[in-house]
């Protein structure tokens, strides 16, 4: 019986870059590597796992500029604006969080990466446009420091390294 | 240009171009059989060991962050998007508090009254508001606590455009 929680541990530290990644992972967690991969099957089709593949970091490719757009928009009309963004390819995430009033308003939140402000603004001008978003008020946060990036880790082991 | 240097030129564009289609192939459906390198290579025409050679160089000049798994929030763990509102000469203090906790992921000053944004996970909902409340204590700077309600899209992945000008 496979450990779930010891191959997400693995799964999110990232495959080892060997010919049979997934006997490694097997090896390191008392599995073996068909267990290993009918499992992460098992995961994407539940669902669990989102995107399985390569991690780029945007930064360190051009990519240095993004903003989160929030939204204070009608609770009847927030899933159609949330599934209008989300059709963007330059749109990476498109989620509906709680208000917090009167300090937090906004309830839709959308993050577009691009190379520059500029870039961003032309790109959040084109979702505007698009989802006939002219009257609704938001704000743009741009990223200013970047104190720590890396995957998440939900499951803490003494296998779980940092690489922030 | 010498002759000597437009040749590297041209070489340095094919690599880059190699290295852009790579990753726009494999941000998504990184093959799950025994050998997904060899998969990956000979889809690319590419030998396996290359291709691990490449990827190894990308991995360590941080290009690549990792080759993994994206999991859906909340479906292995909880995680919340938390904001804090620092004074400015606070932020970079507080910013490392905050950095220093293994829950956290993402941290970034951001250009707004709540300036410091940031990402908590843990195995479940009751062990983050500990770590929630315990971050408030530490700095004294009230969380504003975001958690998602409803995920439209998230991917993470995104077409690449690392070649604008092709000079051949």
């Amino acid at each position: 019986m496979i450990n779930e929680r010891e191959l997400i541990a693995q799964l999110q530290n990232g495959l080892p870059l060997v010919s049979r990644p997934y006997a490694e992972i097997a090896r390191q967690i008392n599995s073996s590597e068909n267990e290993v991969i009918e499992y992460i099957q098992l995961m994407q089709e539940r669902g669990d796992i989102k995107r399985f593949g390569i991690v780029v970091r945007h930064r360190l490719l051009g990519y240095t500029s993004n903003a989160m757009v929030v939204w204070d928009i009608n609770d009847d009309k927030v899933d159609e604006l949330g599934q209008c963004f989300g059709q963007f390819d330059f749109v990476t995430l498109s989620y509906r969080r709680p208000r917090h009033l009167p300090d937090w308003p906004y309830n839709l939140f959308c993050m577009i990466h691009g190379r520059d402000r500029e870039d961003v603004l032309n790109k959040l001008q084109v979702l505007i446009n698009n989802c006939h978003a002219e009257n609704i008020p938001h704000s743009v946060l741009f990223s200013k420091t970047c104190f720590k990036q890396r995957g998440a880790v939900y499951i803490q082991n003494s296998r779980t390294k940092e690489t922030a | 240009m010498s002759i000597a240097s437009i040749h590297q030129h041209n070489t340095q564009i094919d690599e880059l171009e190699q290295i852009q289609y790579i990753l726009n192939q494999f941000q998504h459906n990184l093959p799950v059989s025994c050998t997904p390198y060899a998969d990956m290579a000979s889809q690319l025409g590419m030998q396996e060991e290359a291709l691990l050679e490449l990827l190894r160089e990308l991995k360590s000049s941080k290009i690549i962050s990792r080759i993994g798994a994206v999991f859906k929030p909340n479906r292995v763990g909880v995680s919340t998007l938390a904001a804090m509102a620092v004074p400015e000469n606070r932020l970079e203090a507080v910013a490392n508090i905050i950095s220093a906790y293994p829950a956290v992921n993402h941290n970034y000053e951001r250009e707004h009254h709540f300036n410091l944004w940031f990402v908590v996970t843990a195995e479940t909902s009751q062990k983050l508001n500990n770590i929630l409340e315990n971050m408030q204590d530490k700095t004294g700077i009230m969380i504003l606590s975001l958690p998602m309600e409803k995920d439209y899209h998230i991917d993470l992945g995104f077409p690449l455009q690392l070649v604008e000008y092709k000079t051949k």
